[in-house]
């Protein structure tokens, strides 16, 4: 097990919910690790390789290869971004110097509730939450990282916390970058549907292990006067028994 | 923007906010994954039942020279005839100088997918022809003169009560929404079309490369009656629908039944080999497939996008897409919907005009997840929004923004100041009331959606104040 841990936090996740950020590293340091924040990291590039721009993606690539290279261990609070590294650098850097590089650190990239579960091996990190919550699946995790029981599991550890599976938990909220702006009559159509299923659900909280579904969902939560709040995985594990 | 983009833009706008729509969808919907969720279990191991299917087309599709030619030449051993058409034109010109030779006044169709993209039955039509659909769901869209609105289920955009209302109109049905009832009505019709029709027109779910046989597939038997009562049978189909053996239809046919209905086996299967021969009692006396490539060797010239022609048209990743059940069929504009449709048009009629739809997704992955031939579709959805940014299709300004952004993105303490700023910005903005209106600068977000609070600080400022949250 690594005793060290090298945080990449994503770019909106740096500028629009440090708290979620925060609470990753409290959670680790609960747990022992030696958290570290290579300071000069910025955006692995996602936004432009999703809406096609590759050649505007892959020198952020090369830039994030060379960053985290040494890294031992790499930790992240977003499913989608992990994604990124692992499932994308390979063939936004096909042919590449660093190719072979991109290849092994995506092996050690991990998502938050990944490293957690897989490489921690820890499903009890001491929180408690006395609330009634449910998940939401989020694509890039579920499908690309085949993230599906470790968050609960994470979940079901939770001191009084009530897990409730909400229907449909597996249907895209919606987000899907740039989609949501570009094409925001379906993607907000899209969040209607995932609202319906968080109320049907009759919890209290949405969680989720990608703070940008969360985001877009939590905005079409409050535009629908629905009851239920949005927080990060890592914000539910960070609360600790008062 | 190409006018198909502006026009999806249009009815995006209005079918994504319909309720009823979105209704209807949702109940049909439903009552699919129902049937595909039992139909799948019914399966010893479904995913070494995808990989089977998967590694039979792509056997097929890497070898379409020799499998086509096997196919072609048993069937003209046969007595059957098989045209080979580069593009729809030359499809529909085959198929309607053969019915002015013969005379045929009335033709009846078997659900063709093909036929539609290579626009047969108003070309028919003009020359005179009555076509006849002869699907009931088809026959629904054809009698209220709309495309069909989803691959396999044609009319799933349709309760009952708008089909009743359809019938009485257009065929002086009963005032009755009683399903038996509705399609007696259809059938009575239907009936005296398919004795009267000199030509019958099917498409093929499978052509059969060994034993030289088209296979078709309906739930309805139409598709025995197009192609055994009528004197002449066409069949209309794209040339990746060849497989190699009839052994592989023992995978392939409850594989596409369950992804595109639930079902263990579709109702009707049929293999046609060619004409009637002597001492049989029924078939055609003359049997004609038209093979149509219109795109499809190009594509399969594009090593990245070549397994797009393992398709076998279940129409599963429509009915996965959260896209497609917000938009409906009819939106995409397109002969094919859904994530495949957002796949292919572009290589069938153009990168130009029809990349828009790749992207006009979430990528989920919810078609890649579902698809029984395993495409990576949302993936090629990837790869076509690349190739339409390196043809120049997206205007100079998003150029320059994404360009601007990577100059950011390339330097921390730059990203770090520039962010700050725009929060700032974006906080004054909020604190004198503007978040939520037109003027709030997050408005491409809020317009949707309930504004969000913007934190005053960054978390690399957080760890550079307090060194490392110490």
């Amino acid at each position: 097990m690594a005793a060290r841990v090298s945080l990449f936090i994503p770019c909106f996740i740096d500028q629009l919910q440090p708290q979620v950020a925060v609470d990753v590293v409290r959670v680790l340091r609960r747990l022992g690790y030696e958290v570290d924040f290579p300071a000069e990291q910025t955006c692995c590039g996602q936004p432009a390789f999703n809406m096609g721009y590759w050649d505007e993606a892959r020198p952020l690539a090369e830039r994030f290869v060379r960053l985290f290279g040494s890294a031992e261990c790499v930790v992240s609070p977003s499913g989608s971004c992990t994604t990124m590294v692992r499932t994308f650098y390979p063939q936004l850097l096909a042919g590449h110097a660093l190719y072979d590089q991109a290849v092994g650190l995506g092996k050690r990239v991990f998502e938050f509730s990944e490293f957690l579960v897989r490489v921690a091996k820890k499903v009890d990190v001491g929180a408690e939450f006395p609330h009634k919550v449910t998940f939401h699946d989020a694509c890039h995790a579920l499908r690309e990282l085949h993230l599906k029981d470790e968050p609960r599991e994470l979940l079901r550890h939770v001191r009084g916390l009530e897990l409730v599976e909400m229907p449909h938990s597996e249907e895209c909220c919606g987000f899907g970058g740039g989609f949501a702006v570009k094409f925001d009559m379906i993607s907000a159509s899209m969040g209607e549907g995932k609202v319906m299923n968080i109320e049907a659900s009759g919890a209290e909280v949405v969680t989720s292990v990608d703070g940008s579904c969360l985001m877009h969902i939590e905005g079409m939560l409050r535009r629908n006067q629905a009851r239920a709040r949005t927080m990060h995985l890592a914000s539910i594990l960070a609360q600790e028994a008062k | 923007m190409s006018n198909a983009a502006q026009e999806f833009l249009r009815r995006a706008v209005e079918k994504s906010g319909d309720e009823t729509h979105r209704k209807i969808i949702r109940f049909n919907m439903d009552q699919y994954d129902a049937a595909f969720g039992r139909g799948h279990s019914r399966f010893a191991d479904w995913d070494a039942a995808r990989e089977r299917c998967q590694q039979i087309k792509w056997d097929a599709v890497n070898h379409l020279d020799r499998y086509l030619v096997e196919f072609e030449t048993r069937v003209k051993e046969r007595g059957g005839h098989v045209f080979w058409a580069e593009n729809s034109e030359e499809a529909r010109k085959y198929v309607c100088d053969l019915a002015v030779a013969r005379g045929v006044k009335k033709v009846v169709k078997s659900k063709s997918m093909v036929t539609e993209e290579v626009f047969l039955t108003p070309a028919m039509e003009k020359l005179g022809m009555e076509v006849f659909e002869t699907d009931l769901g088809e026959y629904i869209v054809q009698l209220r003169q709309e495309p069909p609105y989803h691959i396999v289920t044609p009319a799933m955009h349709l309760n009952r009560g708008q089909i009743r209302d359809l019938f009485k109109e257009k065929l002086a049905g009963p005032d009755t929404e009683d399903p038996p009832e509705l399609v007696a009505v259809a059938r009575r019709t239907l009936r005296k079309a398919f004795f009267s029709a000199e030509m019958g027109i099917s498409g093929a779910n499978f052509l059969v490369a060994d034993a030289g046989m088209v296979a078709i597939t309906t739930n309805e038997g139409n598709g025995r009656l197009c192609t055994s009562i009528p004197k002449i049978h066409v069949v209309m189909t794209g040339i990746e629908k060849v497989v190699p053996r009839l052994q592989d239809l023992a995978t392939l046919w409850p594989v596409l039944a369950t992804s595109g209905t639930g079902q263990p086996i579709t109702c009707y299967n049929t293999l046609i080999g060619g004409p009637r021969r002597d001492g049989e009692v029924d078939g055609p006396e003359e049997f004609h497939v038209v093979l149509v490539d219109n795109g499809r060797s190009e594509l399969l010239a594009d090593a990245e996008q070549r397994e797009v022609l393992h398709c076998i048209r279940c129409g599963a990743c429509l009915n996965a897409c959260p896209v497609f059940r917000a938009v409906g069929g009819h939106t995409y504009g397109t002969i094919y919907p859904g994530p495949i449709g957002s796949v292919l048009t572009p290589h069938l009629r153009g990168l130009n005009e029809f990349q828009h739809l790749s992207f006009a997704s979430s990528l989920c992955g919810g078609c890649t997840e579902v698809c029984p031939v395993k495409i990576d579709l949302h993936h090629h959805l990837l790869h076509n929004r690349r190739n339409a940014i390196g043809a120049g299709t997206h205007p100079g300004k998003e150029r320059r923004g994404m360009r601007l952004f990577r100059w950011m993105m390339m330097d921390g303490g730059r990203f770090r100041v520039l962010g700050g700023l725009a929060r700032t910005a974006i906080r004054l903005a909020h604190g004198i009331g503007l978040a939520g209106t037109a003027l709030d600068p997050l408005r491409p977000w809020t317009r949707r959606r309930a504004p969000m609070p913007i934190p005053s600080t960054s978390f690399r400022s957080l760890w550079r104040k307090t060194n490392g949250l110490r």
